[in-house]
């Protein structure tokens, strides 16, 4: 994958020249952009440096066996509530949930739950829940949450057992 | 926010009381992870950036608010996939528009599809899954968005009339 790489590489640079010439001769949007970019950027920094430190200690801590025994093939119905139940305490958004779920999957669990944790980290966050309730009513986060759990286990379970019949794995970073 | 500091904190305290060893392995581990993945995330942060001035929130508003449901229905979905943002940025403004009339069914489309579908997480997701499973989950995220946006429709009495 060293082309993907160096195409990385090519957009992030020609971007880090964009936003130079826009602020050297004052192109607007360009610094529009790049204020974007710096508020993002702080969303973000203020959430990655727990969440890696977390996964470090999970990685380190958490037996596989452990992992395996509550989220892994054998789990059954309580590896998705796990799953569920660990994507509310999730932070960030699904930015955040992709590595957790790497480590996760490393250390045992089952497709079709991390596909399952995944959907809930984008969905029953609960700080969020809660959020969107206030804003929105309860009623329609109600009514979220009770159409959208049973879906994304649903369609979890399904991409899990697809991808395990063509011997699918996970791999970090290419 | 502070609670994610305040438990990564204790958990550092205690692992690091129980064995500083460890400690420092799974520190080791944290940053390999980070440092890893980091090239995806400034690629996302470069998109995220250049979508946000290109959609707006005016631009977005301007598209949940038209006359036809169903047209919102569609563009709240496909705004909500190609745009990221923040909760606390997201649910506000869902709740302006709210106030403007827009009905419940295009403001669920946007909201579920800004949180499950990500076309700009596609850089960090692909790296992690590979193209092909990024695609398909991606895609049964958007159809699971549009049958919550269709429930919440016909519960709110949007859908028959």
């Amino acid at each position: 994958m060293k082309q993907n790489s160096v195409v990385r590489m090519a957009v992030i640079s020609s971007y880090a020249i964009f936003v130079a010439l826009s602020w050297i001769f004052g192109f607007d949007p360009g610094r529009e952009i790049s204020r974007n970019f710096a508020s993002f950027s702080l969303d973000m920094l203020k959430v990655l440096p727990c969440a890696f430190v977390l996964i470090g200690l999970f990685e380190v801590w958490v037996k596989k066996e452990t992992v395996e025994k509550h989220l892994g093939e054998e789990s059954g119905i309580r590896g998705y509530v796990w799953g569920i139940l660990l994507a509310g305490t999730t932070v960030g958004g699904l930015y955040v949930a992709f590595p957790v779920a790497y480590s996760l999957y490393s250390k045992g669990a089952k497709l079709s739950v991390i596909f399952t944790y995944i959907g809930a980290s984008a969905i029953c966050r609960v700080p969020m829940t809660v959020f969107e309730a206030s804003f929105l009513g309860i009623k329609f986060t109600a009514i979220r949450l009770f159409v959208s759990i049973p879906l994304v286990v649903i369609t979890s379970i399904l991409l899990g057992d697809y991808l395990r019949k063509r011997n699918y794995s996970i791999a970090e970073g290419k | 926010m502070h609670w994610s500091y305040a438990i990564t904190g204790l958990a550092l305290v205690l692992s690091l009381t129980a064995s500083r060893e460890k400690t420092l392995e799974a520190l080791k581990v944290s940053y390999r992870r980070l440092t890893n993945i980091l090239p995806a995330f400034l690629l996302m942060l470069v998109l995220v950036s250049i979508v946000l001035f290109l959609v707006p929130d005016v631009v977005i508003s301007q598209y949940l608010g038209v006359d036809n449901k169903f047209a919102g229905v569609l563009f709240a979905s496909l705004l909500g996939s190609i745009t990221l943002m923040p909760g606390f940025i997201a649910y506000p403004l869902a709740g302006i528009l709210l106030k403007k009339g827009v009905a419940y069914m295009v403001l669920s489309a946007f909201t579920t599809t800004l949180m499950m579908v990500g076309v700009l997480t596609y850089p960090i997701e692909s790296r992690y899954f590979g193209a092909r499973v990024t695609i398909m989950r991606n895609a049964m995220s958007f159809l699971i968005a549009l049958i919550i946006a269709v429930v919440t429709g016909i519960l709110f009495g949007e859908v028959f009339q």
